[in-house]
């Protein structure tokens, strides 16, 4: 639960976000929220609602927009992950999602470093916050840019006794991140984990020179992951088959039939090239207040609600 | 049976035969990757603790954990004696089962014994038990130069810093979490 002079913060925090992505140029969009049909994903659980799902995420409707001409486009909303419970993880929770046409992930890490300068120095610009972003841990990072951008293969190397490859053939990436790698990124400054292997790609793009990567990063401050962007895989035909496999997955998983996102897959082929990100906003609020658990950072957490 | 969503502190469950209580727990899940149940767990019998980490389609049986309430009967040599009050079967727990439990357990006190299977594995005292003092050194009136404390020996055998005015011949209030004195005891 946040305290009043927590949820100023949290409201100072959107009005700096929204005001940043004005002055760029991005049009706000707001997408449903519910909607009959999701983007098959094997690790996201959906919350159902009424026969139909809450989004993990606005992205099918922001790049469906994109595809309907839209350039730049943001959007701050409500996402729903069934079983997502833990000191950084809430069921729902609040993203910021941004999407820009003829970009990629590169664009997006700049636009990072300047959110998160721009967003600083609007809240330290204004008195009532001094004393609360000095105790702030985004105090003792260094976040001038350019930040630092680790590629996942050079990350595993440094961090991990075993390479990317290993754990990948042993069905184990996730958890030697998780143990090895994500403590000790962005501890000095924030940190973008670059290069996913292509198995990770989800809706990336490969890299044009090298196949055995997707062009997909994440940013991490303090050890924690704060958002995930990439160059958006635009060839309709390679995302149906990457959807193919996912579809064929999470039937595996629970035995229910789920139908190929169509009309999204029609728009995709639409957009030209494009580059897109989402960005925890409850995670990013727990940086600015120092904050360990993520039920500090929203104004009512899960267990205060009844 | 329990899947990994149900894991969280103090959850007990069985592995490979053995009951384990989860001493730590934490959710994990990388961005597009899967969730992970990151655990310490104790087992309830040795006392061992490891770290594991599960995953969604982990499954755990619950183990077969009952709770009865006997009477403490006496100790012979390493074994403590216990009494069911419902139908008066006795059996015994080793000295090394017992751990600390066993400053605190004096003839007739009523404890609870977990049973794991037919298997007793532990007892649960009440948090505050009133023991007798058995030896204390006199307090000097006025001596404001010593420390605070004193060491004093109860009943059990178990020895603990109390405040100067305890006396021999006096009852106290242990918290048996901490072994620590609470308060002197007017009877």
């Amino acid at each position: 639960m946040l305290t009043v002079e927590g949820l100023h913060v949290r409201a100072a925090l959107f009005r700096s976000i929204r005001r940043f992505f004005y002055e760029k140029g991005f049009l706000e969009v707001d997408t449903p929220v519910r909607a009959p049909l999701l983007l098959p994903e094997r690790h996201i659980s959906p919350v159902a609602s009424d026969g139909w799902f809450l989004q993990p995420s606005p992205e099918q409707f922001m790049k469906r927009l994109l595809a309907r001409g839209c350039r730049t486009i943001f959007q701050i909303c409500p996402c729903f992950r069934a079983g997502e419970r833990g000191s950084r993880h809430l069921t729902e929770f609040t993203m910021l999602e941004w999407y820009r046409v003829d970009s990629d992930y590169c664009d997006l890490m700049r636009d990072c470093e300047e959110l998160v300068c721009y967003v600083l120095d609007d809240l330290a610009a204004d008195d009532r916050f001094q004393s609360l972003l000095d105790r702030s841990c985004l105090r003792t990072v260094a976040v001038d840019p350019p930040w630092e951008r680790l590629s996942v293969a050079q990350a595993f190397a440094r961090h991990c006794p075993e390479t990317v490859e290993q754990a990948l053939a042993t069905d184990r990436f996730d958890e030697l991140l998780v143990e090895y790698v994500e403590p000790y990124l962005g501890r000095y400054g924030p940190a973008f984990l670059v290069d996913y292997p292509a198995v990770c790609a989800s809706l990336a793009r490969l890299k044009p020179n090298d196949e055995s990567v997707a062009e997909r990063f994440e940013l991490y401050i303090n050890g924690m992951e704060l958002a995930n962007g990439f160059s958006e895989l635009t060839d309709g035909v390679r995302q149906r088959a990457r959807f193919a496999e996912e579809l064929a997955i999470l039937e595996h998983q629970d035995g229910q039939q789920r139908k190929m996102p169509e009309t999204f897959l029609r728009d995709l082929t639409a957009i030209d090239t494009a580059a897109g990100i989402a960005f925890g906003l409850d995670r990013f609020l727990m940086l600015l207040l120092s904050e360990s658990c993520i039920d500090q950072a929203v104004s009512f957490g899960p267990d205060e609600l009844g | 049976m329990y899947t990994a969503s149900d894991l969280r502190k103090g959850l007990k469950i069985q592995i490979d035969g053995e009951p384990y209580i989860v001493v730590d727990f934490e959710f994990a899940k990388p961005g597009k990757g899967q969730a992970l149940y990151r655990t310490k767990l104790r087992n309830m019998i040795t006392g061992s603790q490891f770290s594991n980490t599960y995953r969604s389609n982990d499954k755990f049986e619950k183990p077969d954990l009952e709770e009865r309430t006997m009477q403490y009967l006496y100790n012979q040599d390493d074994q403590y004696h216990f009494m069911d009050t419902a139908n008066y079967d006795q059996l015994f727990l080793t000295k090394e089962q017992l751990g600390d439990n066993i400053n605190y357990l004096i003839d007739n006190m009523e404890v609870e014994v977990l049973f794991f299977g037919a298997r007793p594995i532990d007892i649960s005292l009440p948090i505050f038990v009133n023991l007798l003092v058995t030896k204390a050194d006199p307090w000097a009136r006025g001596d404001t130069s010593g420390s605070d404390t004193k060491p004093v020996v109860v009943e059990t055998g178990y020895q603990l810093q109390v405040p100067p005015f305890v006396e021999e011949g006096d009852k106290i209030q242990i918290d048996t979490r901490t072994g620590e004195y609470v308060t002197r005891v007017k009877e």
